[in-house]
């Protein structure tokens, strides 16, 4: 293998886990807040579709990310007030809010002509000439950049702030937080919104930063590789990352690998990231321990 | 329950006792639940017709076209009863699972495995008709049980969450079909003298002696016996949930694990059954779809019927009975979709409108519980206000 093969196979390692990482930070936030958001395949459709949308409209695909955020950030909507002040059941809502996000951009994509437009790539001075690492970490479309302040940010959100915490604890025990005074359904809103967002800007990634154009159903699974990340992560935030990038560079390697000549059994390369999440899940039970409240709703007890 | 005055004794509180919270009749309550179906469905007719507009059409004959195509006509009123038959049954044992607690979202894992096996079964032995059909449905419902199992085995022995392993395990009996039907040793169905190597990834199309009959073929009116296996089940099921012993203690399980155990029920026993029940279910209505309607395994076989049956499940909430016109309405919108081309609009419309029909029918309980919820607490605290001062 030469060093540019080494480089492609990196890049395209970074390419791929990018969505999934900047989708993973909105899953394991929103998780931690004891929501098993399953309609993240939603918010990442609808990210990419209206951040295509906002490219085509403005003619910048700079414009366009902002717009699909806005995009993930409308079915976080709908989702968090559904589940989380009417106490509609989080399965039903994320299913439905899949299917309706796939339906209504197939329809509006299959009738409306939608332009092309793709975010241009950026090198970083001097980084990115660092032999093999550089091209592929330091050459990349900018929005990537952006997981380099978001990891850290949404680890101080989450594990530093006062806010974090009570996210935290509204996952863990929610009636404990609502007798500490925490609204625990307005945290679990918020923690959904801020997991739409990163969503809505994970898919407008995929439309704007990597295809350069929208693609019926684009997302084709992803959003759930992202909540097997999370789960194959341990809900710890550095699992979740470690998930994302293992799970990008195994789909990296379905691309890759046959163009070089090597054999894979492609379906178990699509079922590895829940098999590896189920593996996890099994083999270190003992540390690894989902928020106790996860996927279960919350409403005050009347005395 | 009790309620704020309770919260101070009596002596502490100066003023008469609060008089008792007026309560709505439960006539009135009804009716109120009922007004709001109707205006929370027709806002949702409503977003679609605006929809259609936008993009051109006319509303009123894409309703119509949708209304021609399942239900105008014995031939389109067959192809919709076939197409609710594996929602009723999917939905049933989603109900069940529910009920005892034990939250299954693995349908379309279940029903996927259920039909890979009715395949394997019907295309590799040789019995008689009936003999054949009758064993593919069971090898059915038995994987899909076996793959329900999967999780209750990881909940009982490693205490993973039903909900976490139903869903990771969908994904893995989708690639677990795509291998069957890529490998020529296993399902894909042989490539024909002189045809392509490697061929398509989808099975052989089931022998006629291994597909269901379908009874009644009047002039234009085809439905499979499956809709007598749905309609069956649902009574047999409906009747022991309400009227047994096991129903009983399905609902004490789902409502208190600790309390039941008290009372003498085998916890694990009642609640990983109903896991079973229901994968077994979903696994059935992946082979009632095989042998009654698509009679070849692909890729995207369950076609979302496992996700409808499990919305549907959890739109009728506690009613098995009501599952019959719920998934009949499943059924009108998947196949009236289908007719939605002749009027010019993306069938893709359909999926829209299933997917806003499906909130409308969410939204109305939801919402009168929690402003029922938010009346309580708020009498209690004028209450307890009006006592402390």
């Amino acid at each position: 293998m030469s060093v540019t093969d080494l480089t492609i196979i990196l890049s395209g390692i970074v390419k791929l886990s990018a969505p999934l990482l900047f989708a993973g930070l909105g899953e394991y936030t929103a998780e931690r807040a004891g929501t098993l958001n399953i309609s993240i395949e939603a918010m990442m459709l609808t990210g990419a579709y209206c951040g295509m949308v906002g490219a085509s409209a403005t003619g910048s695909a700079v414009l366009g990310l902002p717009i699909g955020i806005g995009g993930g950030l409308a079915v976080a909507i709908v989702h968090a007030n559904f589940s989380h002040r009417l106490a509609a059941n989080t399965f039903v809502v994320g299913l439905t809010l899949n299917a309706l996000a796939l339906g209504l951009t197939d329809y509006l994509f299959t009738s409306f002509q939608l332009s092309s437009h793709s975010i241009t790539a950026a090198k970083v001075p001097l980084l990115s000439h660092i032999p093999v690492l550089g091209p592929a970490l330091f050459d990349v479309s900018w929005p990537v950049y952006f997981l380099f302040g978001l990891v850290p940010a949404v680890w101080w959100a989450l594990q530093r702030s006062q806010w974090g915490l009570e996210v935290r604890a509204c996952g863990e025990n929610p009636h404990a937080a609502d007798a500490t005074g925490i609204t625990v359904n307005r945290r679990r809103r918020q923690a959904l919104y801020v997991c739409g967002m990163l969503s809505g800007l994970g898919g407008a990634f995929l439309s704007l930063g990597i295809v350069g154009q929208f693609n019926q159903g684009m997302t084709a699974g992803i959003g759930y590789v992202v909540i097997a990340a999370v789960i194959f992560g341990g809900w710890t935030l550095w699992g979740t990352v470690l998930g994302c990038v293992l799970f990008g560079t195994a789909d990296a390697m379905g691309l890759v690998l046959p163009a070089l000549g090597h054999q894979l059994n492609p379906q178990l390369l699509l079922a590895l990231p829940y098999l590896a999440a189920l593996a996890a899940m099994v083999f270190l039970a003992k540390s690894y321990r989902a928020p106790r409240a996860l996927a279960r709703p919350f409403s005050r007890g009347l005395a | 329950m009790s309620r704020g005055p309770a919260l101070l004794h009596p002596r502490l509180s100066r003023e008469p006792p609060h008089p008792p919270l007026l309560e709505p009749s439960p006539r009135s309550k009804a009716a109120r639940l009922v007004l709001l179906y109707i205006v929370s469905i027709l806002v949702a007719l409503v977003i679609t017709a605006i929809l259609v507009i936008v993009v051109g059409g006319s509303p009123m004959s894409v309703f119509s076209a949708i209304y021609r195509g399942s239900m105008d006509g014995g031939g389109s009123l067959g192809q919709t009863l076939d197409a609710s038959i594996p929602v009723v049954i999917v939905a049933l044992g989603t109900l069940i699972a529910v009920r005892a607690g034990m939250f299954n979202i693995g349908q379309t894992g279940q029903l996927t495995m259920g039909a890979t096996a009715g395949a394997f079964i019907a295309l590799n032995i040789d019995a008689p008709g009936p003999v054949l059909v009758v064993l593919a449905l069971l090898g059915a419902t038995a994987a899909g049980a076996v793959w329900a199992g999967v999780a209750a085995g990881l909940r009982i022995w490693r205490r993973i969450d039903v909900v976490i392993s139903t869903l990771l395990l969908n994904y893995v009996a989708l690639q677990l079909l795509a291998y069957t039907v890529s490998k020529q040793s296993l399902l894909q169905e042989p490539t024909p003298p002189g045809g392509e190597a490697g061929g398509l990834p989808q099975s052989a199309l089931l022998p006629g002696s291994a597909r269901l009959p379908h009874p009644g073929q009047y002039p234009s009116f085809g439905v499979s016996i499956g809709v007598v296996v749905a309609i069956g089940l649902v009574v047999m099921l409906g009747v022991l949930l309400s009227r047994s012993r096991w129903g009983t203690q399905v609902r004490m399980v789902g409502c208190n694990p600790t309390a039941s155990r008290r009372f003498g029920v085998k916890v694990a026993a009642v609640a990983g059954g109903a896991l079973l029940i229901s994968g077994a279910l979903a696994g059935l209505a992946g082979g009632v779809m095989l042998t009654g309607s698509v009679y070849r395994v692909q890729a995207g076989f369950d076609n979302n019927f496992g996700n409808d049956g499990l919305l549907a499940a959890l739109v009728v909430r506690d009613q098995p009975w009501a599952l019959l016109p719920v998934a009949f309405f499943f059924g009108v919108i998947r196949t009236g979709g289908n007719f939605l081309l002749s009027t010019g609009v993306p069938d893709y419309l359909s999926q829209v409108l299933e997917g806003l029909l499906v909130l409308a029918a969410v939204f109305p309980p939801v919402y009168l519980e929690r402003r029922e919820w938010a009346r309580r607490l708020r009498s209690a605290r004028s209450a307890v206000m009006r006592s402390a001062t």
